[in-house]
């Protein structure tokens, strides 16, 4: 008597049986067919069509029937909501019975339902319950809240739900207060700003009240409120650890974790010399060890945030080295983790215990593994410098065991030991040539061409090895020919004697047989600096290269911060920021460790950090660029072009970076020595005749910025453009901060870019990308980046945007999505452009045709807007309108106002007809604006507010 | 009644729209041939807009935890699947099977699958993946502690958690699964609540059941439920009132080549089997604490207590239940109770290897090392393995290389030894890997790391109720790498 004979009876007839046993008189037939019917939705069998004849069943005083029809009705009320609404009578009628299971039974089903014209009938049960005497039910309703707030949040908000789940947090029930908690962080999540979770000395004291009474899954919800919350000061941080502490003990490793997060944010703000602050290192460590003998699945997630928490604070298992030692049956995911934490745990003290381990797991099974544990080697010996010495006769052993894939992987490793440590281990190049001829992989071929060629002068034989590389030159990946190519050209340096023609031919193979541009690109460069100045070309080929460190595969420190604050969490497994996880850009908020701070003195809370969103905010009126020290820039480049040519051009600070680049750009591209070259040597003057022909219009604009600056100072001669705002900010775009805003200059949309390095990398290869959207916006040219982007520098760009692109219209109407290219990664962030930029010069309409454009577009378009606390006279506010090509056509006086009648006309061809009337003595102006598109209007409305008050 | 279906109509294609802008990312061409490829193409479909870029996956906010579970059986097959709100298709787990080839071995499959709409958090326990689909940002442990505690309550449930056995008691499945989560909150999943709301199945009841029509869901609520101890629930009464507890410690350890020890740690636990009637409280104390420095306890036990006097107070749960597990890591406490000696080698040129091993007792304390059992893979280019045993037998599996030998208990006096010859692929070279050797064995009366139980003591109850403290020290992942 199993249930499996529910799974047997599958002939055709299945559904007509059930419909008659269900609605048979027999309350055991109802109830075994109700089973059936719950065993086939188990399995995947759409059974929605005996929704009606289940419901039937529902009024019973059968507690296990009723439970089974209740399953029933949430997995199908959806697709049925018609009769989903029968269902709500019993509903309501067991939220009062007298037997608490049911009343909550009730409550908590009716929630699941996701039927809208349900939730109506759900308020006033909920209500009650809510407030029930019973706190089982009371816990139940708890949750119910957050499901109905999904469903609609505007109800939750009217009823006053919230406040009643706010209340709760004060129940006398840890339970409650626990689901309570839940519910307001769920509903919080989707309302970044809602400040639902209202945190204060007396809430937090509450909740960890509750915290060790209530549930494990409770406690998880708690810790993960608390660790939202930002103590005052010191001493309130180092109470709450020490009453999060004893969680450290418990049972389940979500709760454990939590309460780690909680510790490494607040330990944040504990003065390093406090006894308590060793104390609770020493208590970290422990329950973190644990973690690592727990079912493998909890190990690797554990191992993921463990390699943060070493980041941040590798103190804390300074001597737990052992513990990350792979055990040969672990799965392979959590060896690669363990892996990479040994390295991060690496030191003086320990390295040899270290090193033997990673040697006895290059004899293992697994290729990956193996792999890895190679490269771990030599991270190790740049991590350890003392090591060096000892993984470099490591890695030796192991090329002695000829097992291919571990001596290709050692060379790709020793490489990296010699750009660390140049000059010292030359004495293995012998022992690496000896396995030339097994390498078959590109990277390990690469390697070792590049170590050739870096050592030529103290490899004999240097010019056969690599000419025997060259025979098959065309067979080779792309990786191994532009090492190949550098190599020759090094060794030509070196020993330009015997090896001229080697070099002529990998120059003619890289430049005449190639179709790889980057290839033939390279080969030029060399021959060309060949052949006009060899000292030069030593000097850039043979250049000292700077060090590697270890630092290179280190976290950001941003993003470790941020990290950090989100132990245990997806982004914590996937070493993202959790705005990656986020759709849009509600609900992202970016949490920051704690400032220490002494008593008394209050901390800047993590909540009160701006919501970093997609969408610009709304432009803050800002001054331009104070224009002396614009001037002052001006004056101190060392110009000497002749100054014809610049079209005059609106102020603007960014096409300096302009300037910059060009400069900048010049340095590079004659870096050495060449400058002295022939070709260069009117200097300044022929410059641009090399540069992209793009560039030519933002350095005349630089220009002509000057002959304006010298004219009037003062005097608004260009349109108003709003001050850079920041659209993706350096956490998101892994360490690139893009800022910027747009402009229209002499007819041309402009997008002006500041570009921030805040990496520890240096960046290149910028390009840039538009969505389609509503003005069909799109690059003109390509994104000018010319010179790498080093840390901490920042580049401001010009790029002129054309309207021709693909049109889609986008929510809202001026939104623009943009993705943003470098050699890391790609990145997307979305902006608002004011629509005056699309406002063309020639949107004077004749005064008839206005006229009768007025007359003649339905009064439903008009739109009203009031422009309050603007201070211009008319004249003014004309003059200014113009500048961003907001034609006055005529103007007329009644009664002491003065009416401006307007013309704008968009580059999709749009009119917009504007009456401006402006009271005389009153600082607010009544805008009428008629369209045949009447959605720009609220768009127009927001240019000529800007306009006018900047 | 139409208004509702526009109504619903209107839910489903707001959501529509979000998820197509979560999937309008830009994608750029990265090669010059693409870029011009792109613009040949028919201008209604969007340009560069690709699924690629989705990992890390976007996933709306508000939509917290557990949504769907499926269980998947070895073969692939999906035989259970519970939604917690609305329905997720189970092609979902198309991503989780393609993990599945992937991976070489079934525990090999990474347990956080991300896919274009959800992740994927899975667990493997008895040969069944339990996988949930998550939506949004939830804790991965909270899903993977609950996953476990839905295992472990099959378990105690149907007395073995099986394919077979789920399928049985499908309808007592999904009232229990309806029992642990709400709406994605774990609700009650301590098993002596769900135990009074959804009673176990019984041969006995089921019989009864059919024949008075009654059912196996309570009635009533849970006393436990909401008192302050939850964990217990009132009006408990045993005619024999007894209280035992097993010290159950597993030894992990690697042991190198040369015979010493590169880490040793201890997992203990104390497992408790608690009948006694009423609210007894009990305090346990120990001779030697100090050892107990990385503890975890059951929820029943007073905390500060523990911090203040290292004694263990607490009111047991009802049953069986963990008491705490601790974890002892400094190596001069952790003996090795075993030693390996072996010589495994082959020759260059030669298709023949010798194979010797010989086990001893070690650190035991006079206590007899039992149920010792070896298993070590050979490298893949052994063909054949011809051993002899001085005790117990052994076996090879020539598809795996998988040696086993069972060799019981260890007698001092004449040592266990398997010698014997592997025969290798003609002309193959030696083999490059070393095989490591896995330990398993048990020893009774006996706590590895010395802990010891000083006194065990109950108030609140005045029955004077039986008790009784086993020892038992197990090997858990014990290597000797060779």
């Amino acid at each position: 008597m199993t249930d499996s004979k529910y799974f047997t009876t599958t002939k055709k007839g299945e559904i007509f049986e059930l419909k008659a046993e269900l609605n048979s008189d027999k309350k055991e037939k109802k109830k075994e067919a109700v089973k059936k019917v719950i065993a086939s939705m188990t399995v995947g069998k759409d059974v929605s069509a005996l929704f009606p004849d289940v419901v039937n069943c529902m009024q019973t005083d059968n507690l296990e029937l009723k439970k089974l029809v209740y399953l029933y009705l949430m997995n199908y009320a959806k697709s049925q909501p018609d009769m989903a609404i029968m269902a709500v009578n019993t509903f309501v009628k067991d939220c009062e019975d007298t037997n608490p299971l049911i009343r909550a039974l009730a409550v908590r089903t009716m929630g699941c339902i996701r039927v809208d014209k349900i939730t109506e009938y759900l308020c006033e049960p909920l209500r009650k319950c809510l407030k029930d005497e019973d706190p089982y039910v009371r816990k139940t309703a708890a949750v119910c809240v957050a499901k109905l707030h999904d469903i609609n949040a505007q109800l939750v908000e009217d009823q006053g739900f919230l406040d009643t789940l706010k209340d709760l947090i004060s129940d006398s029930n840890p339970m409650v207060v626990a689901n309570a908690v839940a519910a307001l962080s769920e509903i919080a999540e989707s309302h970044p700003n809602s400040n639902l979770l209202d945190l204060n000395p007396q809430s937090i004291n509450k909740l960890l009240t509750a915290l060790n009474e209530c549930t494990e899954w409770g406690q998880i919800f708690i810790l993960d409120c608390l660790a939202n919350y930002t103590p005052r000061d010191d001493r309130e941080s180092q109470s709450i650890c020490e009453r999060v502490t004893p969680r450290l003990s418990h049972a389940n490793s979500a709760v454990v974790l939590s309460a780690v997060k909680v510790l490494m944010k607040f330990m944040e703000m504990l003065p390093k010399d406090l006894d308590y602050y060793g104390t609770l290192l020493k208590k970290l460590a422990p329950p973190l060890v644990t973690l690592l003998s727990a079912e493998p699945e909890l190990q690797y997630v554990a191992l993921r945030n463990i390699n943060l928490i070493v980041q941040k604070r590798p103190e804390i298992l300074k001597h737990e080295m052992k513990v990350f030692f792979v055990k040969y049956n672990d799965p392979i995911y959590v060896k690669l983790e363990k892996l990479d934490i040994m390295i991060r745990l690496a030191s003086q003290a320990n390295i040899a215990q270290v090193l033997a381990e990673l040697k006895e797991y290059a004899t293992e099974v697994d290729v990956d593994f193996v792999r890895k544990a190679v490269r771990a080697i030599g991270r190790c010996a740049i991590k350890v410098e003392q090591s060096a010495e000892r993984c470099v006769s490591t890695l030796l052993d192991l090329i002695q065991t000829k097992v291919n894939y571990v001596v290709q992987e050692a060379i790709v490793v020793i490489k990296d030991i010699f750009r660390k440590y140049p000059n010292k281990y030359e004495s293995v190049i012998a022992t690496l040539c000896e396995n030339l001829d097994s390498l078959d992989e590109p990277e390990a071929r690469a390697a070792m061409i590049w170590i050739v060629g870096e050592y030529a002068e103290r490899i004999d034989n240097a010019d056969e090895l690599l000419e025997s590389f060259l025979e098959g030159f065309h067979d080779e990946s792309t990786q191994v020919q532009l090492q190949l190519l550098t190599a020759i050209v090094k060794l030509f340096l070196k020993k330009p004697t015997e090896t001229q023609e080697l070099v002529q031919q990998v120059l003619s193979l890289a430049t005449q047989d190639s179709d790889n541009p980057d290839l033939r690109d390279r080969g030029y460069i060399y021959w060309r600096l060949l052949s006009t100045d060899p000292v030069a070309a030593k000097e850039v080929v043979l250049a000292e290269k700077p060090l590697i460190s270890e630092e290179t595969d280190l976290i950001e420190p941003t993003l470790l911060e941020e990290l950090i604050c989100h132990i245990g969490t997806l982004a914590s497994v996937y070493h993202k920021p959790p705005s990656a996880f986020v759709e849009g850009s509600r609900g992202v908020q970016h949490k920051r460790l704690p400032a220490r701070s002494g008593s008394g003195e209050s901390a800047e809370s993590p909540e009160a950090a701006p919501p970093a969103g997609g969408a610009a905010p709304e432009a803050a009126p800002a001054v331009i660029p104070s224009q002396g020290d614009l001037l002052g820039d001006l004056l101190n480049l060392d110009l000497g072009p002749p100054t014809s040519g610049g079209t005059p051009a609106p102020t603007s600070a960014l096409q300096m970076g302009a300037m910059d680049l060009l400069g900048g750009g010049l340095d590079s591209l004659l870096g050495g020595d060449l400058g002295g070259s022939p070709a260069m040597g009117t200097g300044f003057g022929g410059a641009p005749a090399v540069m992209p022909a793009s560039l030519n219009a933002p350095v005349g604009g630089g220009l002509g910025d000057l002959f304006d600056l010298g004219g009037g100072v003062g005097i608004p001669t260009g349109a108003y453009v709003p001050p850079k705002t920041v659209w993706l900010p350096a956490m998101k775009a892994k360490g690139l901060e893009i800022s910027g805003t747009f402009a229209r200059r002499a007819g041309v949309i402009q997008m002006e870019l500041s570009l921030n390095n805040k990496a520890m990398s240096v960046m290149t290869d910028f390009a840039i990308q538009f969505n389609r959207n509503s003005f069909g916006l799109a690059p003109a040219g390509p994104l000018q980046v010319l010179t790498p982007l080093s840390p901490n520098q920042t580049i401001e760009v010009s790029l002129p945007l054309s309207t021709v692109g693909p049109v889609m219209k986008m929510e809202p109407l001026s939104n623009l999505q943009v993705a943003v290219k470098n050699n890391i990664d790609v990145f997307y962030f979305s902006c608002q452009y004011p629509i005056s930029i699309l406002f063309v010069e020639d949107g004077k309409m004749e005064r008839q045709v206005f006229l009768a454009t007025w007359k003649d577009i339905p009064n439903d378009n008009e739109a009203q807007f009031q422009i309050k606390d603007c201070h211009l006279n008319t004249d003014a506010a004309t003059n200014k309108l113009q500048s961003s090509n907001i034609f006055t056509i005529a103007k007329r006086t009644v009664e002491g106002q003065d009416m401006l009648y307007q013309s704008i006309k968009l580059t999709n061809g749009i009119w917009v007809l504007a009456e401006l009337r402006v009271q005389a003595g009153s600082p607010s102006y009544t805008l009428s604006l008629k369209c045949r598109a009447p959605e720009v209007s609220q768009f127009v409305f927001q240019c000529y507010e800007m306009v006018l008050k900047n | 009644m139409t208004t509702i279906g526009c109504n619903c109509r209107l839910i489903a294609a707001s959501v529509q729209t979000t998820e197509k802008e979560a999937t309008a990312l830009l994608v750029f061409p990265l090669k010059e041939e693409k870029r011009e490829k792109n613009i040949t193409e028919p201008s209604t479909v969007s340009p560069g807009y690709s699924e690629d870029c989705l990992t890390p996956l976007r996933v709306k906010p508000g939509v917290r935890m557990i949504h769907s579970l499926f269980l998947v059986n070895s073969s692939g097959d999906i035989f259970l699947e519970k939604h917690w709100k609305s329905v997720v298709s189970r092609s979902v787990c198309d991503y989780f099977f393609e993990a599945q080839e992937r991976a070489s071995e079934p525990e090999n499959v990474p347990p956080v699958i991300p896919t274009p709409h959800h992740y994927l958090i899975s667990v493997l326990r008895h040969r069944i993946y339990f996988v949930a689909v998550i939506q949004s940002e939830v804790p991965p442990l909270f899903v993977i502690e609950f996953l476990h505690r839905v295992v472990d309550t099959f378990q105690d449930y149907f007395g073995v958690c099986t394919e077979a056995a789920i399928k049985d008691n499908v309808v007592v499945v999904y009232e229990l699964l309806e029992e642990m989560l709400d709406n994605g909150f774990p609700l009650a999943t301590e098993s002596n609540i769900l135990k009074e709301l959804i009673k176990p199945p019984t041969i006995l009841r089921t019989v009864v059941n059919t024949i008075t029509g009654s059912t196996n869901v309570g009635e009533q609520l849970p006393t436990g439920q909401l008192s302050v101890v939850p964990w217990r629930r009132t009006g408990v009464k045993y005619t024999n009132n007894e209280a035992y507890f097993d010290v159950v410690e597993e030894i992990d350890a690697i042991i190198d080549k040369s015979g010493s020890t590169i880490t040793a740690e201890i997992q203990g636990v104390i497992d408790a089997c608690v009948k006694l009637t009423g609210m007894p409280d009990l305090t346990l104390s120990f001779m030697n604490p100090r050892l107990l420095d990385d503890v975890s306890f059951h929820p029943c036990v007073r905390f500060k207590r523990w911090e203040a006097e290292r004694i263990l107070s607490f009111i047991p749960p009802d049953g069986n239940f963990r008491l705490l597990s601790y974890h002892v890591s400094s190596q001069n406490l952790v003996a090795i109770p075993v030693y390996v000696k072996h010589n495994i080698s082959f020759r260059e040129g030669s298709s023949q290897g010798r194979f010797e091993l010989t086990l001893g007792p070690k650190q035991t304390m006079g206590k007899a090392v039992e149920a010792v059992l070896v298993s070590s893979q050979l490298p893949r280019g052994v063909l054949n393995a011809n051993f002899s045993a001085s005790q117990g037998t052994y076996t090879f599996d020539p598809v795996t290389k998988m040696l086993s030998w069972d060799v019981g208990k260890i007698n001092p006096q004449k040592l266990p030894s398997l010698k014997g010859s592997m025969s290798l692929q003609a002309g193959a070279s030696k083999p490059d890997e070393n095989p490591t050797i896995n330990i398993q064995l048990k020893i009774q009366q006996m706590a590895i790391s010395g802990l010891k139980v000083n006194r065990l003591d109950m108030y609140g109850e005045k029955y004077k109720p039986f008790k009784g403290i086993k020892y038992m020290t197990k090997a858990g992942k014990f290597q000797v790498r060779t």
